[in-house]
C-alpha cells in the first residue's frame, strides 16, 4: 500500500475566517489536528473530505490526487476513498444498525473491500446492536456504530471530527480503548481532530497545531509536546509523551518498568502487568518534574533519572520557567521557578538529575 | 338518494382530475421543491414567490388568465395549435393544466419543508459513504422525506377536488369532460335543485373532513412533516 | 351680508332641492349590465337618487335573496324567479312587471363568420358553440329552443360549451375560445348597432319570448329610491335607453 503521505496545500475563504495551510503529513498512523475552537481544524478536515466546496489548492493522499485547482481537478466526495466519523454519529435514522453499516460497504466494489463486517463489529463491540434503530442507541453506541460504518468502506484515509466531544467522561473512557485498538490493528492512516489534550496524547503519532486558520507547527508528537515555545507547553497541564518499551514487572509491588528510548534508564510506575517488550506510552506532566544537581538518596520519589538540559524558556507564568531536557532519549519538560533556575545556575548542556514524581501510562 | 347519472359522472370526473393532477404535481414538484430547498442562488426568492402565487391569487384571476393564454390568440394556445392539439379550454387536458398550476404550492411547499428539515448532514454522510448525489437522493432523501410526500399528495388531491373558480373559467361545463362536482353543485343551486345540491355538497364536506382527519392524525405520529 | 343671512340662504337652498337623495340596492341579471349602467347614470341625473347595482346570475341572486341578501330591487333575466319570490311573499305586492324583452343573437368575434341567416350553424366552420347554462339562464334555454326548432341540436350538441352566466358565455366567444355563441343582443349592441364581429339576430319566433321581470323586494318597501327607480324604468326616457341596447320594451 502506498504510504507516500498526505500533501495538503489548502485554502478556504469564508466571511470572517480563512484557512491557509501547507502541510506534509505521514501516510500512516494517527495525525492529530489540535487547536482551540475556531482554529480551523474542522474546516481543514471537511476540506480534505471534499465537503467544503469553497476549498482551493492541492491535495494528494498516498498517491491519489483529490484536488488540484490549477489543473481543474476536483474529485467529488463520493469518489474519494475516505471514511468520515462526524462529531454526532449522523447515522441514517430510517435504517437499522446493520443496514447503516452496510450502506457504505455495499457501494465499494467487492475487490476493494478489505475490512470485513464481523471484523468491524468485533472491533467496536456492537454485535448486540445490529437490529436496533439509531434512535434506540445511547450516544456512545451511536459513535461506535458511526466508526464501524466509516471503517467498512475500507477507506484509504479515516477522518474523525472530534468523535468523543459530545460524550461524557464515562463514555469517552469506554471508547478510547476501541480507538486505540483501531490504531493498533488496522493499517489505515487517520486524521483526528480534537481539542482534548488527553485524547491527543493517547492516540496521536503526529501532531498539527492550528490557530486562526494557520498551522503553527507540525511534527511527531513527542517532539511537539516537548517544545516549550508552543502554546501546548504553556498550558498548566503541559505534558510530554514518552514512547518506551516494557522492561519488566514486579508483581509483589505491582511496579511496571518501562525502558526509555535511549535503552539505559527505566521509569517505574504502579500499574497492571504488561508483557515484556510491548511498546508503552507514558505521559509526564512538566509540573511533576523537579531538578537536582546531584541524585537524591532515600527519597520516596521512585524515578530519578540523569538528564541533559537542552533549553530554558519562559513559561506561561512570569515567575516560572520551562526547562526542556533530554533524559536517555526521552524529551522531558520541567517547570521550575526562576529562583530555582538562578540558584542552580541552569544552562544548556548541563547535566542534572530529573526527579519525576508522577508518571501515567497511556497504553 | 337523489343523485343521478350526471352527478356520478361529475364525481368520477373529479376523481380522475384530482388523481392525475396529484401524480403530475408530485413528478413536477419534487425537483422544484428540491432545488428550492438546496439552492443559494438569488433566484430562490422570486421562484419561491411564483410557486406560492396560486395561494393568494383569486382562482378566477388565474382562470381568466388561463382562458386568455390558452385561447387561440394566447401564447399557449398558439403553441398547442402549432402542435396540432387545438386549444386547451373546454378540454379535460385544459383542466389538468389549470389544476396543476392551481394546486402547485400545496404540493411544493410540504415537499420543500420536508427536504429542508432533513438538513445537510445526512447528505454529507451519504457522500462519505460513496453514494453519488442521485443514489443519495433515492436511498436517503426520499425515505426521510416520505411523510412530506404523503402530506403533499393528500393536500394536492383534496385541493384539486375543491377547485371551482379555475374550472368555472375554463371548463365550459361539459358533462363527462369538464363538469366537476363543485360546478355540478353550483348548477343544482342555480336550477333550484336543492336536494341534489345538498347530497353532493354534504358528500364533499364529509370527504374533506375525512382527508384532513387522516392528515392530522398522521402528523402526530410522524413529526417530520 | 352677515353670517346669519349666509346660513339662512344655504338652508333655503338645501330645502328647495326636494326630498333628500337616497340609495337603492339593485340586483341585476348579467345580460342587462350595459343598459343598467346607462340607466343608473340617467336615473341619478334626473332624480338625484343613486342606484347601486350588483351584476350576476339570476339563479344565484334568487338563492341569496331567499336567504336575506340586502337587495331592494331585483331585475331578473326571466319571469320564473320573480314569480317564485312573489309566491313566497317576499316582494312588495303588485310590484312585479316586465321591464325588458330580450333578443337572442348568434355572435362571433370574427367579422364575416356569421351570415345574416345563421346558416353557419349548419356548417362545420366552428369547434365550439358557447351558450349560457340552460338550466340557470333563460338565454341559454332560449338558445337550446332555437337549436331544437331548427333541428340542429343533435349535430351541434357535442360542440356546445356552457358558461355559468350569459356574461361568461360572452367571455368564451370574445376570447376566441368559442368561435360562435348565443348571447344577449345587448352584449354586442350599442346605440342601435353591432359593436364588433358578425351576428345573426335570431327571429323572436324561434324561441319562447325572453321576458325579463323586475320586482321590489320587501326590504325596499320603505325606500323612496326603490319606488323611484322602478317608476323610472317604466318611463319613456328609460325605454329609449333600453331599446338602444337591443331590447324590446313590453307594452305597458
Amino acid at each position: 500500500m502506498d504510504t507516500t503521505g498526505i500533501d495538503a496545500r489548502l485554502r478556504v475563504d469564508y466571511a470572517g475566517f480563512s484557512l491557509d495551510v501547507d502541510l506534509r503529513l505521514p501516510g500512516r498512523g494517527v495525525t492529530a489536528l489540535y487547536g482551540h475552537s475556531g482554529s480551523g481544524k474542522t474546516t481543514f478536515l471537511r476540506c480534505v473530505a471534499g465537503l467544503a466546496s469553497e476549498g482551493k489548492g492541492y491535495l494528494s493522499v498516498n498517491g491519489q490526487v483529490w484536488l488540484d485547482t490549477a489543473s481543474g481537478v476536483r474529485v467529488p466526495t463520493h469518489r474519494r476513498a475516505l471514511g468520515y466519523v462526524f462529531q454526532e454519529a449522523s447515522l441514517f435514522p430510517h435504517l437499522d444498525v446493520l443496514r447503516n453499516l452496510e450502506y457504505g460497504r455495499k457501494r465499494v466494489p467487492a475487490a476493494e473491500r478489505r475490512v470485513q463486517l464481523d471484523e468491524a463489529v468485533q472491533l467496536l463491540g456492537i454485535g448486540h446492536l445490529l437490529q436496533r434503530l439509531p434512535a434506540g442507541l445511547s450516544g456512545g453506541e451511536r459513535q461506535r456504530v458511526g466508526m464501524a460504518r466509516a471503517l467498512l468502506t475500507s477507506p484509504r484515509l479515516l477522518l474523525m471530527d472530534e468523535p468523543l466531544a459530545s460524550l461524557d467522561q464515562a463514555r469517552k473512557q469506554e471508547i478510547l480503548p476501541y480507538l486505540e485498538r483501531l490504531h493498533a490493528e488496522l493499517d489505515i492512516p487517520v486524521l483526528y481532530v480534537s481539542h482534548a489534550p488527553l485524547e491527543v496524547a493517547r492516540l496521536a503519532d503526529h501532531l498539527v497545531l492550528l490557530e486562526n486558520g494557520r498551522a503553527l507547527a507540525s511534527g511527531p508528537i513527542a517532539d511537539m509536546l516537548a517544545r516549550p515555545d508552543l502554546p501546548l507547553a504553556l498550558d498548566d497541564d503541559a505534558s510530554v509523551v514518552v514512547a518506551g518499551t516494557v522492561a519488566g514487572f514486579d508483581a509483589a509491588y505491582r511496579l511496571l518498568a518501562i525502558r526509555l528510548p535511549g535503552g539505559q534508564a527505566c521509569l517505574r510506575v504502579v500499574h497492571a502487568g504488561l508483557p515484556e517488550g510491548r511498546p508503552a506510552r507514558v505521559a509526564v506532566r512538566a509540573r511533576d518534574v523537579s531538578l537536582a544537581l546531584a541524585p537524591v538518596r532515600d527519597s520516596s520519589i521512585v524515578n530519578i533519572i540523569p538528564a541533559c538540559v537542552r533549553n530554558v524558556a519562559p513559561a506561561g507564568h512570569p515567575d516560572h520557567v520551562l526547562v526542556s531536557l533530554d533524559a536517555d532519549g526521552a524529551p522531558l519538560l520541567a517547570r521550575i521557578t526562576r529562583y530555582s533556575r538562578d540558584q542552580l545556575g541552569l544552562a544548556p548542556g548541563m547535566r542534572v538529575w530529573a526527579q519525576i514524581k508522577a508518571v501515567s501510562v497511556l497504553g | 338518494m337523489h343523485l343521478d347519472s350526471s352527478d356520478f359522472a361529475a364525481i368520477w370526473l373529479t376523481l380522475q382530475l384530482a388523481t392525475l393532477t396529484t401524480l403530475l404535481l408530485l413528478l413536477i414538484g419534487t425537483p422544484v421543491a428540491w432545488w428550492l430547498s438546496r439552492t443559494r442562488s438569488r433566484w430562490k426568492g422570486p421562484i419561491g414567490a411564483v410557486v406560492a402565487l396560486p395561494l393568494v391569487l383569486p382562482p378566477t384571476v388565474l382562470g381568466f388568465y388561463l382562458l386568455v393564454a390558452m385561447g387561440p390568440q394566447g401564447p399557449v394556445g398558439q403553441l398547442t395549435q402549432a402542435l396540432g392539439l387545438g386549444v386547451l379550454p373546454f378540454t379535460f387536458a385544459g383542466l389538468v393544466v389549470g389544476s396543476v398550476i392551481y394546486s402547485l404550492p400545496f404540493v411544493v411547499q410540504p415537499l420543500q419543508n420536508a427536504f429542508e428539515s432533513i438538513g445537510v448532514r445526512p447528505l454529507e454522510a451519504a457522500a462519505t459513504l460513496r453514494a453519488s448525489p442521485w443514489d443519495c437522493f433515492f436511498t436517503v432523501v426520499l425515505p426521510l422525506a416520505r411523510p412530506g410526500f404523503v402530506t403533499a399528495a393528500i393536500l394536492g388531491f383534496a385541493h384539486t377536488v375543491g377547485e371551482f373558480g379555475v374550472v368555472l373559467m375554463i371548463g365550459g361545463n361539459i358533462e363527462g369532460r369538464t363538469r366537476v362536482v363543485s360546478v355540478q353543485i353550483y348548477d343544482h343551486v342555480e336550477a333550484l335543485e336543492y336536494a341534489q345540491a345538498h347530497w353532493l355538497a354534504g358528500g364533499m364536506v364529509v370527504f374533506s373532513f375525512v382527508v384532513l382527519l387522516l392528515l392530522y392524525t398522521r402528523r402526530r405520529a410522524a413529526p417530520l412533516w | 351680508m352677515n353670517a346669519f343671512s349666509v346660513v339662512a340662504g344655504l338652508a333655503a337652498l338645501a330645502l328647495s332641492a326636494g326630498a333628500p337623495a337616497a340609495e337603492v340596492q339593485v340586483a341585476v341579471a348579467a345580460n342587462f349590465t350595459a343598459p343598467m349602467q346607462a340607466l343608473s347614470q340617467a336615473f341619478e341625473q334626473d332624480t338625484g337618487h343613486r342606484a347601486v347595482a350588483a351584476y350576476g346570475a339570476t339563479g344565484q341572486f334568487y338563492a341569496q335573496i331567499r336567504h336575506g341578501a340586502p337587495f331592494e330591487v331585483f331585475l331578473a333575466a326571466d319571469q320564473e324567479r320573480p314569480a317564485r319570490l312573489e309566491a313566497e311573499g317576499r316582494i312588495v305586492p303588485g310590484s312585479r312587471f316586465t321591464y325588458a324583452v330580450g333578443s337572442l343573437v348568434l355572435w362571433s368575434a370574427q367579422p364575416g363568420l356569421v351570415d345574416d341567416r345563421g346558416a353557419v350553424l349548419t356548417q362545420n366552420g366552428f369547434r365550439h358553440l358557447a351558450i349560457a347554462n340552460p338550466k340557470a339562464a333563460p338565454y341559454g334555454a332560449a338558445a337550446m329552443q332555437v337549436l331544437h326548432k331548427l333541428g340542429l341540436a343533435p349535430a351541434v350538441e357535442s360542440r356546445i360549451v356552457e358558461g355559468q352566466s350569459i356574461a361568461q358565455a360572452y367571455q368564451f366567444v370574445a376570447s376566441g375560445n368559442a368561435e360562435l355563441g348565443f348571447l344577449a343582443l345587448s352584449q354586442v349592441y350599442k346605440d342601435g348597432k353591432l359593436t364588433a364581429g358578425s351576428a345573426w339576430v335570431v327571429p323572436a319566433a324561434l324561441h319562447e319570448p325572453i321576458r325579463q321581470d323586475a320586482v321590489i323586494l320587501d326590504r325596499g318597501v320603505n325606500n323612496p329610491a326603490a319606488r323611484a327607480f322602478v317608476d323610472y324604468l317604466k318611463s319613456p326616457r328609460a325605454a329609449d335607453i333600453i331599446r338602444s341596447f337591443g331590447y324590446e320594451v313590453a307594452a305597458p
